[in-house]
């Protein structure tokens, strides 16, 4: 099963957490959760995927919805420490080769 | 499939390999007439075309699979039923819709409406059957018909596997039960089944069956793990079909994104030299894009990945829309308080226009509204340097959209990425054919069309992940769509012969007949074996015979690929259109190929009887006028057919398990 932290920063970067499996069921969820922010006016997201255990396509899906969603409303979304088995699947499709996930999540949305 | 059968098609495919080869060789290097060159070398590029057909046809049916049962499904796998409609009758679809319900196999009903239409919509719900159509996101974005329509659906739902049906394919209870235990390999993508149609009498037509493609040409295929995806009637893992998804979509926004970046500096250019001496603001704006420009490119050479150059690319064109914004309003300001002024003038009369500020007035008049956003261009490229796909509905397009007919591009992508196919050969749906010529024209056409298009677009020759021997199996069907040209050469050479005593071949002489003779011989053999009992004399009379509606779908193909020209793309009607006196119109080069052919065997007779032509050439060529004719003879049947009647006026009776009527390499 999957629990979404979501919490938003002092200077409103939203802060989502998946504990979890990150599958087909839970990426429509992740995605509401993501756009939901962005409507909020919380349009600079961190997905911290260090309590992630499992992740597939659908779920990269959800998340280059959700940041197209926040590109579109002039932010962004980042992910931070994702596990070695979800980087895998990163790698799979080649999403590694432009997208940088970031080593913590305070620092994300820094350089 | 016996051991002994598989032993007999691979001797037969060989011979035939060997034959045709020497025989063709032998033709180029020996027996062209080159004083006849005009003739004689389309002749034997005809010819040679036959030949690679032939020898991939071959080599299709080395590796023919038969899977006899397939394995017993896991339980508890989550399944998405998808029908997917547009303009179908709400009757016929909602048919399908219960019959797919009925499916015993646990698993959720879809219908896919791409006709938003509000009382499809109450009666599915009425009969608890799910109703998706398109989110607010495909508002005014490109639709991608029926891959766009799937796409929407996929984002709706989340079932591990999805049937995807046709709205005239009526699924059986088991269809479920007798694909999903394929998935058992957890590296099987996608499980295609037959197409088979109910309104389609015996002697069929108008060529709806395809009884070699949904059978040996698949199951061929198969065994080089290259069975495709045919648009309906299949089973697919959701996780293959995301991951193309993804993949496409890295792959997409950096080639995109760098092809943008390279056309930058012209873009910016040719902005600058339209603008007028005046808009400085502006060109201090593209001045700054331009740096900008070259940064981002500067930064993804030196390895800093895409997504965050785009980002800092895009933000700092904000601020640069920003600035120019400010100096708008300051502008727009200083225009009011000139308006104001006016308006004093106005209330007091006795005021003289002299004392409003004449530039001033001048420049309210000349100044555009917009600065930026009147460089369209620009505003164009900006946007394009990102990775968010601003200018579609999603940004994961899973089903591919390059082409009308998105199975085929689709399954390419998913066998490229490492996952498998299979072809399970058993019919577990029924669907409707079309029963008049003109849409039956259409539906090749579409199928032609697309086919062509992911040629031109993503050759499977140049495909990386793709096996040598998928790469052919792929381009063998794209091949096969090329015959139109062939069949052009076909008509010709033989009534340039009979009229005009031009002979393409050096000699009609016992070489030529040892060596081509054999090789037509063991060719038809080929097919006889491999069809088992199947029909296929329908499947080669449309080769020939849809000669016209080849040709238009590679030179429509063409134009819309690399002429950026519309394909004229139509959706296949399913119901029955009102009889209105035949249509030869439909057939007219068909036609006027056969009265050419008939005019050339009287020709030929008459210089035969004058002593002006061999009697053995003009037999010779008489014979082959004859076996055009009877090709062709198929155009007369399709013309004059009225439609489906079922033989009693009860329904008709189900599929018989194997028996299917005929075929033509349909997908």
């Amino acid at each position: 099963m999957i629990e979404f932290d979501v919490r938003t920063t002092s200077d409103n970067i939203g802060v989502v957490v998946p504990r979890g499996r990150l599958n087909m069921v839970a990426a429509r969820e992740l995605r509401e959760r993501l756009t939901g922010l962005v409507e909020a006016g919380t349009t600079r997201i961190v997905v911290d995927l260090a309590e992630t255990t499992f992740l597939d396509s659908s779920a990269l899906g959800a998340l280059v919805a959700g940041l197209k969603t926040a590109r579109q409303a002039g932010g962004d979304l980042r992910i931070a420490r994702p596990t070695e088995s979800v980087l895998t699947v990163f790698k799979l499709t080649n999403l590694d080769k432009v997208l940088r996930p970031r080593d913590d999540v305070e620092s994300a949305f820094h350089g | 499939m016996s051991q002994r059968r598989r032993y007999v098609i691979r001797v037969v495919a060989l011979v035939t390999a060997i034959l045709g080869v020497n025989y063709v060789a032998w033709r180029w290097l020996f027996s062209v007439n080159w004083d006849a060159w005009w003739i004689a070398v389309p002749l034997v590029l005809a010819e040679t075309y036959s030949l690679i057909d032939s020898l991939l046809f071959g080599m299709t049916m080395w590796r023919l699979k038969g899977r006899g049962e397939p394995p017993e499904p896991e339980p508890g796998l989550t399944v998405d039923v998808f029908i997917a409609t547009y303009n179908e009758p709400l009757d016929l679809v909602l048919d399908t819709a219960r019959a797919a319900q009925a499916i015993t196999y646990p698993h959720r009903t879809w219908i896919l409406d791409d006709g938003n239409r509000a009382e499809l919509k109450a009666r599915a719900e009425a009969e608890g059957i799910g109703w998706i159509t398109r989110s607010a996101a495909w508002a005014g974005m490109p639709r991608h018909a029926k891959a766009g329509n799937l796409n929407n659906a996929l984002e709706a739902t989340d079932g591990e596997f999805l049937l995807i049906l046709d709205a005239d394919m009526v699924p059986s209870p088991d269809i479920l039960d007798r694909t999903l235990g394929y998935f058992r390999d957890e590296r099987m993508g996608l499980v295609q089944t037959p197409q088979w149609f109910v309104n389609v009498p015996d002697d069929d037509p108008l060529g709806s069956q395809a009884p070699l493609f949904y059978g040996p040409i698949q199951e061929g295929k198969d065994g080089w793990n290259a069975a495709f995806f045919c648009g309906s009637n299949a089973v697919i893992r959701r996780e293959a079909l995301m991951q193309i998804g993804i993949a496409r979509y890295a792959d997409e926004v950096e080639v995109g994104v760098h092809r943008a970046l390279r056309t930058a500096k012209e873009v910016i250019e040719q902005a600058r030299k339209d603008l007028g001496p005046g808009d400085v603001d502006v060109r201090r704006a593209l001045d700054e894009i331009a740096y900008d420009i070259a940064r981002a490119r500067r930064d993804l050479d030196r390895g800093e990945p895409l997504f965050d150059v785009t980002y800092r690319f895009q933000k700092r064109v904000a601020a640069t829309r920003r600035t120019l914004v400010d100096a708008d309003l300051r502008a727009l300001h200083e225009d009011l308080a000139i308006i104001a002024g006016l308006e004093q003038l106005g209330e007091a009369p006795d005021m003289s226009l002299a004392t409003i500020d004449e530039t001033a007035l001048r420049q309210l008049a000349d100044r555009e509204w917009s600065p930026l956003g009147a460089v369209e261009t620009v505003e164009a490229l900006v946007r394009s340097i990102d990775v968010d796909r601003g200018g579609e509905a999603q940004a994961v397009m899973p089903m591919a959209t390059i082409s009308v007919t998105e199975d085929m591009a689709t399954c390419m992508r998913m066998h490229g990425l490492g996952w498998r196919s299979a072809y399970h050969d058993e019919i577990l749906t029924t669907g409707l054919a079309p029963e008049d010529l003109q849409t039956m024209l259409t539906q090749r056409l579409r199928w032609a069309q697309g086919t062509m298009q992911v040629m031109f677009r993503e050759n499977p020759l140049v495909q990386k992940g793709l096996s040598i021997a998928q790469r052919l199996m792929y381009f063998a069907t794209m091949w096969s769509y090329l015959s139109g040209f062939a069949a052009l050469v076909y008509i010709a050479a033989p009534i340039v012969y009979l009229v005009f005593g031009v002979l393409p071949v050096q000699a009609l002489s016992t070489d030529f007949f040892v060596r081509l003779v054999p090789f037509l011989v063991v060719n038809q053999l080929l097919f006889f074996v491999v069809a088992n009992g199947r029909p296929t004399w329908r499947g080669q009379q449309y080769s020939l015979a849809l000669f016209p509606t080849w040709i238009r779908s590679f030179t429509s193909a063409f134009g819309n690929v690399f002429l950026g020209r519309s394909l004229d793309f139509a959706v296949t009607p399913k119901e029955k259109r009102e009889h209105t006196g035949y249509r030869w119109d439909l057939v007219r080069p068909q036609l006027i190929a056969m009265g050419l052919l008939v005019l050339a065997l009287v020709v030929g007779g008459v210089r035969l009887a004058l002593g002006h032509a061999s009697p053995f050439g003009t037999v010779f060529n008489m014979v082959w006028v004859v076996f055009d004719l009877v090709i062709f003879s198929v155009i007369i049947k399709a013309v004059r057919y009225r439609g489906f009647e079922p033989e009693s006026a009860e329904e008709p009776a189900p599929a018989p398990a194997v028996a299917r009527p005929s075929d033509q390499g349909a997908a």
